[in-house]
């Protein structure tokens, strides 16, 4: 997982990045020009208001979406080039997404959540089996294998969903407002659980727009109208867990 | 993923979308139904005129009085003259003329009432001669046949089927007794012994009289040398064709007729009448057929109807196995298998509703089904096929959604 992240080759690189979408004539740009590099094993969070950006950015470094323009480089691969089915590999291999609306299949219990991914890899069905329970050990529902989702509280759908971002081991988890639709304890839990993954090692990008949440980040990158308005380095938290290093 | 994987993923779709998958079955089941029906229908109507045909007996020629020209060029219609004599019969019994020709016998036909005492019962009098046994293949189940000497008598004698023995002396042997036609006295000789074929009301129900006695004594007319119809028993069923030839020839030249068109009788056969039957049935299969392609249509369409709908409402399903690495090949394909599913499934069903007819509807009409195993096999696959080509459409619209454009949909 890390290790990837050569000297000189950042885990993730943006080169002048632009995405403009139209719609008639009208051509809107959703980023301008972004360049950036965000490397293995760091907890970063982009920030911003609606409008800001932030999504089509993190559509962009979740490979769910290519650039109009400039370079995507992700653990070396020029992305920007890939046609759907590399980069429905690509998401399988490098990614592990987290969704503000969890997106479990609500038919499938929480194992067969979790396999998913690996269904798509090819993985054989035992081995998928154990996976996944060791992913839902991970975040603490071992014995919620088989619970389907309707069956679970909000935070235990967001952990099911964290486990099935795990499960493949993915060189970065990318959470797109992860609390969004939860109330305060399981915004509380959905975090330290990051804060967690984020000390073992995982390479983490948070989408938000709650500056209390991006402040237990090391790194804020706060975008305004397409490009980087800011890019701080957070001295003091998650190195830790989060929830020890709220800053008042 | 492998086709174990995909089977499953399909099969936990449609489990989990009971009503949408029972609706967009039932459909193809309809279909499938109306399929395994008709073939049923085709099968029973043909095996019904291969019965009939047995009972007839296949090295049969009947020869039938045809259209005749008049002088005026006015074409009678078939069967409207009576153009077949007496004496047609024997130029046709000749060995040297038609040696395919084994027996030869002449037939005069009349509806009739029979009366014994107080009882009266109306049948086929028919006026023939002593070798109509041998043609028909027919014994006496008591008394005896007609013989030479009644015809040459013009003996007032009958021969019953044995329908009409049992429906004027029921149930007694009625050999000796007589019964009464038009105040004619008839003395009955013998009782046939009764077929049992499909056929049994018309073979049973007769009464046979020398054909001297039908034509001088019994039903007269304007011209007593006519005949209804004459029927010839080839020596085999090889030498069918041969007979045919030799009698179409002797009756053209006994009428002296030169232009084999204007022929005033025809010859059918048995094979004749089975292409016959064979043709209506043909009618019949391609019409139900075309019924039951129609029903499978409706139902391939409703398959891809609701399979759109299922893709509409399932865009974050598909979004979400794009996003965590199914390629579009994948998605495609899961879509296919899941229309396949549910046609094979709607076939399986149609066949069970289509056996299940097989059974109930022959009880309450006189339709004869047979069933056929390989058609219902057929109809299975037909149906998983049907489902899976009207899947193809709304599974590569699925494949082509933008994943992004899956997840966001709320």
């Amino acid at each position: 997982m890390t290790g990837l992240d050569v000297p000189n080759h950042p885990l993730i690189e943006l080169v002048g990045v632009t995405k403009t979408y139209s719609s008639g004539t009208l051509e809107v740009a959703a980023l301008r020009e972004i360049s950036l590099a965000i490397h293995a094993g760091e907890l970063t969070a982009i920030i911003g208001p609606s409008g800001s950006g932030k999504s089509t950015l993190m559509h962009i470094l979740g490979c769910l979406d290519v650039p109009t323009a400039g370079a995507f480089r992700l653990a070396g691969h020029d992305v920007q080039d890939f046609d759907e089915a590399m980069l429905a590999r690509v998401r399988n291999i490098f990614i592990g997404f987290v969704f503000q609306q969890f997106n479990l299949l609500a038919y499938l219990t929480a194992w067969r959540n979790v396999e998913l991914p690996l269904v798509y890899r090819g993985v054989d069905p035992d081995e998928r089996r154990e996976r996944a329970r060791d992913a839902l050990e991970r975040v603490g529902l071992a014995d919620r294998m088989e619970h389907r989702p309707g069956e679970l509280s909000g935070g235990q759908q967001q952990r099911v969903a964290i486990a099935r971002a795990l499960v493949t081991e993915p060189t970065m988890l990318l959470a797109d407002e992860p609390t969004g639709n939860l109330d305060s304890s399981s915004t509380h839990d959905v975090l330290g659980l990051l804060a967690d993954l984020h000390a073992e090692g995982n390479t983490i990008i948070l989408i938000t727009h709650e500056a209390d949440i991006a402040a237990r980040a090391r790194r804020v990158i706060e975008l305004r109208d397409g490009e980087v308005a800011r890019d701080t380095a957070n001295p003091g938290p998650a190195t830790t867990r989060a929830d020890e290093a709220v800053p008042a | 993923m492998t086709w174990r994987d995909v089977l499953h993923t399909a099969a936990d779709a449609v489990r989990s979308h009971r009503l949408r998958s029972a609706l967009t079955m039932l459909g193809i089941l309809i279909g499938i139904t109306a399929v395994v029906l008709t073939v049923g229908i085709g099968q029973g109507a043909r095996a019904q005129v291969q019965d009939d045909i047995d009972a007839l007996g296949t090295n049969l020629l009947v020869i039938s009085p045809g259209s005749t020209t008049s002088t005026a060029g006015v074409r009678g219609g078939f069967g409207s003259a009576s153009t077949l004599t007496e004496q047609d019969a024997e130029a046709l019994a000749s060995s040297t003329a038609a040696p395919d020709i084994e027996a030869v016998a002449p037939v005069s036909t009349t509806s009739a009432s029979l009366v014994n005492g107080s009882d009266n019962w109306t049948t086929t009098l028919t006026g023939t001669t002593s070798t109509w046994a041998e043609v028909r293949s027919r014994r006496a189940a008591s008394g005896r046949l007609l013989n030479q000497r009644d015809a040459a008598d013009a003996a007032a004698v009958v021969v019953l089927g044995s329908d009409t023995a049992s429906e004027l002396f029921s149930g007694r042997d009625p050999v000796g007794e007589t019964v009464s036609y038009n105040g004619t006295t008839l003395e009955v000789v013998g009782v046939l012994e009764p077929l049992s074929s499909s056929e049994e009301t018309t073979s049973n129900d007769v009464a046979l009289v020398p054909l001297s006695t039908y034509q001088q004594r019994l039903v007269g007319g304007t011209n007593r040398e006519s005949v209804s119809s004459i029927y010839v028993k080839a020596a085999s069923s090889s030498s069918l064709s041969g007979a045919y030839q030799e009698a179409d020839a002797i009756l053209l030249n006994n009428h002296g007729i030169t232009n084999s068109s204007d022929a005033d009788f025809s010859i059918a056969t048995a094979e004749a009448a089975l292409s016959t039957a064979g043709s209506v049935d043909d009618t019949l299969t391609v019409m139900l057929g075309g019924i039951a392609i129609i029903a499978l249509l409706v139902g391939g369409i409703g398959v891809m109807n609701i399979m759109l709908v299922s893709v509409a409402e399932r865009i974050r399903e598909i979004g979400l196995r794009k996003a965590v690495g199914a390629r579009p090949a994948l998605i495609r394909r899961q879509f296919v298998v899941e229309a396949g599913l549910l046609g094979l499934a709607g076939g399986v069903l149609g066949v069970a509703f289509g056996v299940l007819g097989a059974f109930v509807i022959p009880t309450f009409t006189n339709l004869r089904i047979e069933l056929s195993l390989p058609a219902a096999a057929v109809a299975i696959v037909v149906a998983m096929g049907i489902g899976m080509i009207f899947g193809v459409y709304p599974a590569s619209r699925a494949a082509r959604l933008a994943p992004i454009d899956a997840l966001r949909s709320e």
